[in-house]
This record gives structure tokens, sequence and C-alpha cells, in this order.
């Protein structure tokens, strides 16, 4: 265990895919030891790919143009709209082939720990979409951990006086779990067996 | 490679965060009984098949084995002893209040492996308290912030002047001067809380709940406004999770549309 700025880089660099404690600790000394104008470098590419990547205007999935494939798509319906934290969730829900509808990517969960509360996500913009009318049943599939449920008994909570019918995936998703790794079959089962809320 | 490494070690301890880590584990911080706060790998936690299932999640109290390691533990097993986490799922105020206790508890034990049983205890318990949903959100909050910031030795003076110590129920209150001060050692910019706001301070730091929960809905938001001035006050930054602690009474209500999307504390003194 380090103190301060090194065990922060150490922290940022183990929650990295694939990143592992010991990994971390030998990029973040690489990183200490390394030229000032190379780590400059390594900062504003990663600030680049942050400002340059797209994402779609409607439901926040990432994307190529303005809007993404499947809110292009016309075959897809309006009327179900299912809430997701993060893009690789959409690609684990169109896996199961079970859904039609369309999405809308929160770009996490409240996490207050984190400092991740309602409005460094993508409520507002949930709330404008619904307000349309068209969507008529509206699927809480956040993770199944403590931070996935209490944003699905939030938005819950705040969609209730528009009337909508509101669901949440099935139990058979192991709690603590992320969404991305439920097995296509246990995935579509929670999603066929979706529960009023 | 030190001494240590390999030995298993076995303690009761309360979840105060998890951190995604690589692709399938946790990064498990938390508070335990003997060993003050840890943090510890749990490998394969995301996965469906992870044999630690739902124990590891925030908030929990369990009874946890762990192996040392030179820079982070590996968690080997673990037992819920009560997983209070569970309770707060459908209650979104105490979920948000669970996670300004344990933000709380993080940041009043800078140092890893350094013992502090109070602050277990009272961390247990007010977890607990908020579980059992006997008392108002705030106020297990307020209370709970109170007699942790006097475990760290920073009490504030409620019953006698912070600065000359004259005895007797002082008018103002000054954050920086550390809690009431007396007409002669008032300094500029102190606060004039009511009195029933003192009174209920009073209360919850001294654990006399009847008091507490008689108290009214004006009284209880200046009182949490100063607690969290107090408390922060002391600390090098500020807590994150205390702006998004939702303070509405019930919820359960259609909620009020505009207030819910900005909980940052509309209705907070
Ligand atoms: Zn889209
Ligand atoms: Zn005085």
């Amino acid at each position: 265990m380090y103190e301060g700025a090194i065990q922060d880089l150490i922290d940022e660099l183990g929650r990295l895919p694939g990143v592992g404690p010991k990994s971390a600790q030998r990029i973040a000394f690489h990183v200490l030891s390394a030229d000032a104008v190379d780590v400059k470098r390594l900062a504003s590419a990663l600030q680049r790919v942050k400002d340059l990547v797209k994402f779609c205007t409607s439901c926040y999935n990432v994307a190529e143009s303005e809007q993404c494939r499947i809110c292009r798509d016309p075959r897809r319906t309006n009327e179900v709209l299912c809430v997701v934290e993060e893009p690789k969730d959409v690609v684990a829900i169109e896996r199961t082939g079970e859904f039609r509808g369309r999405y809308h990517v929160l770009g996490g969960a409240i996490n207050p720990l984190e400092g991740v509360g309602p409005d460094n996500l993508k409520v507002r913009e949930l709330m404008t979409r619904l307000s349309s009318g068209e969507v008529k049943e509206l699927i809480l599939a956040t993770d199944p951990n403590t931070e996935g449920e209490a944003t699905a008994t939030y938005l819950a909570l705040l969609v209730k006086p528009m009337g909508l019918h509101v669901t949440r995936l099935a139990s058979g998703l192991p709690v603590g779990g992320d969404l991305e790794y439920a097995d296509e079959i246990t995935l579509g089962r929670a999603f066929e067996g979706r529960r009023a809320v | 490679m030190t001494g240590f490494r390999g030995r298993l070690t076995r303690d009761d301890a309360v979840v105060l965060r998890v951190q995604k880590l690589g692709e399938s584990d946790r990064i498990v911080t938390m508070l335990t009984r003997r060993h003050g706060r840890i943090r510890a790998v749990a490998k394969g936690v995301r996965r469906t098949s992870s044999r630690f299932g739902a124990r590891l999640e925030p908030f929990g109290h369990i009874d946890v084995q762990w192996i040392e390691g030179r820079s982070l533990h590996v968690v080997s097993q673990v037992e819920g002893v009560d997983l209070y986490g569970k309770r707060f799922l459908e209650d979104y105020p105490r979920y948000t209040a669970a996670s300004a206790i344990a933000e709380t508890a993080e940041r009043l034990t800078p140092m890893e492996h350094e013992p502090s049983l109070r602050l277990f205890l009272l961390t247990v318990g007010a977890l607990r308290t908020l579980a059992a949903r006997e008392h108002t959100v705030s106020l297990v909050l307020d209370a709970y912030l109170l007699r942790a910031a006097a475990i760290a030795g920073w009490a504030p003076a409620l019953r006698e002047c912070a600065v000359c110590g004259t005895k007797g129920a002082h008018r103002a209150f000054s954050v920086p001067a550390g809690g009431c001060v007396c007409a002669d050692c008032r300094p500029p910019g102190a606060a004039r809380p009511a009195p029933a706001t003192l009174a209920l301070m009073s209360a919850l730091a001294s654990g006399d709940w009847a008091t507490a929960d008689a108290s009214e809905p004006g009284p209880r938001n200046e009182a949490s406004g100063l607690v969290a001035a107090h408390l922060q006050w002391h600390l090098e930054r500020g807590l994150r999770s205390l702006p998004l602690v939702d303070r509405s009474v019930a919820r359960t209500a259609a909620p009020d549309l505009d207030r819910t999307l900005d909980p940052t504390g509309k209705d907070r003194a």
C-alpha cells in the first residue's frame, strides 16, 4: 500500500479491464519514472479518445453516426424501452435475441460513494424521452447488484406518476454479478420472465 | 515479499465499498473488528458462477477470511452475519444514507490495519438501525456522523462553550470554533440556530432517541446542515456522498418530479 497520488493511480489503473493489482503497480511506477513529455502524450491520447468518440443522441449507446444502429432500425418498436447501465449491456441483451424494443444507456449506476448521483447519469434525458408518451413499457435492466438495484428503485419511483408499465428482469440473475456475464439463456429467461415493479 | 504473505486471517467486518477490478474481480474495502480497515480482492465475484454471491455487496456485516498479500489481500471465504445492503435496495433514501455512513467510516480510517473497535461497532450499529427502519433516515445518519466525529476526537461542543468551556446552552454555533460558543467568545460569522436544533444535536450525540424522534422538520434540517459542516471542516475534503443523500421522509408516495431529479439538498439547511 502506498500513499496519495501513486496509490490513486494504482487504484485507477487497477480498475481497467484485465489489469490486476500487480500490473497496476508496475504501470504506475513506470509512469512515475517516465519522461514528463511521454506522460503528457499518454494523458492527451486518453483525453482525445474521450473527446472524439460518439454517443447516440437518442439512447447514448456508442455510435458511429448521429444515431446508433438500433435507434435507426425501423423494424424495432418504440413502445418498449430497456434501461441499461453501459453500452456493453446492450450487447449482452442483443445476444439473447429476446428484445425488439429500444434502449436507454444511463452511463452507470447511482453510486454516492463514487460521487455519482442521478444528475451524473442520463436520467433527465430518459424523462424527456418518456414524456412523448410513446413508451408503454419500461424495462429496468440495471446490474443485479446493490448499485444497480438502488438505481432501478430510484427510477421506478421517478416514473411512477407517468403511469407506465415498469418491469425489472426476473430473478435467476445472481445478485452481485454483472449483467454482461450472464449467459444468453439465463439472461433471455430473465428477460422473458420480467416482473412488474 | 514479507513474512506475512500467504497467512490466513479471519475477522468480522462491514463492507464499505466495492470497486471493479479487471475483468471480473472487485476490490472490497472493509472495516474489520480487530484489523481496522482493509482492502482485499474478491476474485471472479462479478461472474454469475461466483461462490461469493451477494455476500460481498456493500453495507453487509460479514464473517470473512482473507489471505494476506503484499499490496492487496485476497478474500478466501465469506459468510453473511447480516447483509444489511439487501434491505436498502428498495429504499433509495436509506441506500444513500448507508453510502454516506460507509464513506465516513472509510475517511475516518485513513491508515489501513489500524484497529478502531469503537468505529467498527458504531458503523455496524448505524447500518443495523438504518435497516430496522425505526427512525427517520436523516436522524440515523446525523447521529452516526456526530458520534463518528466524537470517536475521531472532534466532538462538537454542545453543552458548553467551545472556546472558554463555560457550561450551559449557548445560542451561537461556530464551525471553525468547534461547536456552541458563548456571547463573549462568539466569532464573527457564527450561526444562530434555533434552540431546538442544538437540543436535537445533543440528543443525537447522546443517543436520546425519544427526544430525537419527537423533533420537528425545521430543527432536523438545520441540525443536518450543522453536522455536515462540522464534520467536513475536520476532513481534508468534503464527503462525496453527503450531497447525494436523499433526506425526504417518505418516498412511497408519488415523488415531486423536480425535487427527485435534484436530490442534492434543496430541503437541507
Ligand atoms: Zn441509439
Ligand atoms: Zn466562551
